[in-house]
């Protein structure tokens, strides 16, 4: 049983804006039958103004969806399509006072039926073509843009995430790798706007250099080789040559020359691109 | 509002005379049935009288019972046995419809353990096509695993014929008849059939409680290792208020036999006609003659499942679904889909499952109400029958 805020039952129970809305100049439609929820969005959208005048929805799907897209009506009667347009499927979550985090597709549906909509209006794509993109998931027609959309704008770090929020990997699990490299690309390019380590930077003293090395050791390296039961110990700079000494698991791990071109490759990286390592016994 | 239980086969009421049974076991006698003194020991005869109940109950010698926690436990105590005491043996048998505790351990045995396993399909009423059983079972096959009855569809597999067979190529059969004991006739004395699971809260016994039949000369290793309980074939104290109530609901489930295959088979198939009646675009999922007497699995189409029970909740009904969104995964029912249920009504698929507790004004109270609840949903539904041809054209 699904723990449904007294907002989502209200919705549930007592739908807003129920049916086909005769006179609508935009219909968005999302979902479908085999995927088990559908959505098609009605407006009224006043030319002049821009405004959205009336909405009405027809919804196939479970309590969350047919709430979710009741709230989708009312959040977005009386604004203009441009005002409509920031709501996001958070804020279809947060209107019904949150949904069961497995059900926050349902909110990204009333986002997506909204945009086929407006789509629609403007003659930009025929209603059903929305998805733009490449197909990840097949079992539910999910494509690589509404993933990467999904991830970016609610911030989802695992496949289980991008599942409950927009079902993509919720079948056959084929496209499970697919996923994961969409949510790495996205997080890297987080990563590298706010990097822990700021930037090389040109000239530095030696004591600014061992600073540098010591920061990038503690926060990019050891954490990973300790991990793996070892650890990397700074020993001495000597020019542009880090003599490091490895310990733990690496002091006796074959590919211990795979760890030292690893780190090396790193402090080239992140502190001067001069630098070499070499590995001493101490 | 009164609460219409119609979901059995998730979860049974235990009946009052079976909780009466078990009071005294918790505050007045709760002696270890194993200990020296009068005080427990006295306690190890009624283990004994609950054994020979369930064993009466399937036909089988009390020494053939061993109690476990649940269907759950048996089932996976009875495939690992059988693979551990035949290692040469390297396939399982099993069919795409059976419960989570079989199907994700045979997964798990595949994945993990390297079995093969031989996967039955269905046809669209869930029946195996006993051509492909001789086909699956060899000379390679451990163990053959099919369901006495399906959770979802009440639909019956012949398993003793299918353990004729397993038998002829020296393969041990185990059943799961977690929803099938105390509502068919079961004699397991002259079959073939190794080990069958069974479960107590399913026939009014408490949750927690189950039992694995061992036939007789069947070579042994037990799940739980531990003391010497259950003649050293399931370690641990044994669960007394739950055994004693599992003895107790045998009893009870012999003497209302009958009335589990008339009265509530009639109150079924009541349902059945009512609701078929009453709502167009309906269909009844699974074999309609072949089927557990409480069990009514019903397609609406173009509605969703989750809608309909929510709805139904709102009116004191309780019942289940096969669909997606009730699982908290994305797939609906398993089964329904190896039935190759069409997805118009998968979805919508509501699973009523009946006891000798319910009553006929119950039955006509649902056929009143569920109607009304399929049409409000329907209003609300982008598709029908119209779109739907639509929509079948263009694919």
């Amino acid at each position: 049983m699904w723990e449904y805020t007294d907002k989502v039952k209200d919705h549930f129970f007592n739908p807003r804006n129920i049916g086909v809305l005769a006179d609508a100049n935009a219909v968005g439609e999302v979902g479908s039958l085999a995927c088990g929820d559908a959505l098609k969005l009605f407006l009224k959208i006043d030319p002049e103004t821009e405004k959205i005048v009336d909405a009405s929805f027809q919804t196939f799907g479970c309590g969350s969806a047919i709430a979710s897209s009741s709230a989708l009506t009312e959040m977005i009667k009386g604004k203009t399509v441009e005002e409509a347009l920031k709501i996001t499927n958070q804020d279809i979550a947060d209107y019904l006072g949150g949904l069961p985090k497995e059900k926050m597709h349902c909110s990204v549906m009333g986002r997506d039926a909204f945009q086929a909509a407006v789509a629609c209006y403007r003659g930009e794509t025929a209603p059903r073509e929305l998805a733009e993109g490449e197909l990840v998931c097949e079992c539910f027609g999910v494509t690589d843009e509404q993933i990467r959309r999904a991830v970016r704008e609610n911030n989802l770090s695992t496949i289980q995430e991008v599942t409950d929020y927009t079902k993509a990997g919720g079948g056959c699990g084929l496209c499970h790798d697919k996923i994961e490299r969409i949510i790495a690309e996205i997080k890297g390019e987080t990563s590298v706007a706010e990097s822990i380590v700021s930037k090389p930077r040109k000239s530095m003293t030696n004591i600014q250099k061992i600073a540098k090395i010591q920061e990038v050791l503690e926060k990019e390296i050891r954490p990973s080789l300790q991990q793996d039961g070892g650890d990397v110990e700074l020993i001495d700079l000597d020019g542009d040559v880090v003599k490091i000494a490895l310990r733990g698991l690496c002091s006796s791990c074959p590919s211990s020359a795979l760890t030292k071109n690893g780190i090396e490759n790193k402090l080239r990286e992140l502190v001067h691109p001069d630098l070499a390592v070499q590995e001493v016994n101490v | 509002m009164k609460t219409i239980y119609l979901d059995n086969n998730a979860t049974t009421r235990v009946a009052d005379e079976v909780f009466d049974a078990i009071r005294p076991f918790f505050t007045e006698r709760y002696g270890n049935p194993s200990s020296m003194h009068f005080f427990g020991g006295s306690v190890a005869r009624e283990i004994v009288s609950a054994r020979e109940n369930m064993a009466e109950l399937l036909g089988a010698l009390p020494q053939e019972i061993v109690f476990t926690s649940g269907g759950t436990e048996s089932d996976s105590t009875a495939i690992l046995s059988a693979l551990s005491t035949m290692p040469d043996r390297r396939e399982i048998v099993t069919t795409r419809v059976e419960h989570p505790a079989v199907l994700n351990l045979c997964k798990y045995l595949a994945r993990v353990k390297g079995y093969t396993v031989r996967w039955l399909s269905v046809d669209k009423f869930g029946m195996l096509d006993m051509n492909e059983v001789k086909k699956a079972i060899t000379d390679n096959t451990a163990i053959v695993s099919v369901m006495w009855a399906n959770n979802e569809t009440g639909g019956m597999y012949p398993i003793e014929e299918i353990a004729k067979i397993a038998a002829a190529r020296g393969a041990l059969t185990h059943t799961d008849a977690v929803q099938a004991v105390g509502k068919v006739p079961i004699n397991l004395s002259k079959t073939d059939i190794n080990f069958l699971s069974l479960s107590g809260h399913k026939l009014h016994a408490p949750k927690g409680i189950g039992a694995l039949y061992i036939k007789k000369g069947t070579r042994f290793s037990p799940f739980m290792i531990g003391g010497h309980q259950e003649f050293s074939r399931r370690g641990g104290t044994e669960n007394v208020p739950g055994i004693v109530g599992l003895g107790h609901a045998a009893r009870l489930a012999m003497k209302n036999f009958e009335e589990e295959n008339i009265r509530v088979k009639k109150m079924r198939d009541r349902l059945q006609q009512g609701l078929l009646e009453r709502v167009s675009q309906a269909r009844v999922n699974g074999h309609i003659e072949n089927r557990l007497p409480n069990t009514l699995n019903i397609g609406f189409e173009f509605v969703e499942g989750e809608a309909i029970l929510m709805k139904m909740d709102e009116k004191g009904i309780c019942a289940s679904s096969g669909s997606a969104c009730t699982s908290g995964s994305l797939e609906p029912s398993h089964v329904l889909r190896a039935m190759g249920v069409p997805f118009t009504a998968v979805h919508g698929s509501i699973r009523f499952s009946l006891s000798r507790y319910n009553t006929e004004d119950e039955i006509e109270f649902v056929i009143e109400e569920t109607p009304k609840i399929i049409l409000t949903l329907r209003a609300m539904s982008p598709f029908n029958v119209e779109t739907m041809n639509a929509a079948c054209v263009v694919q």
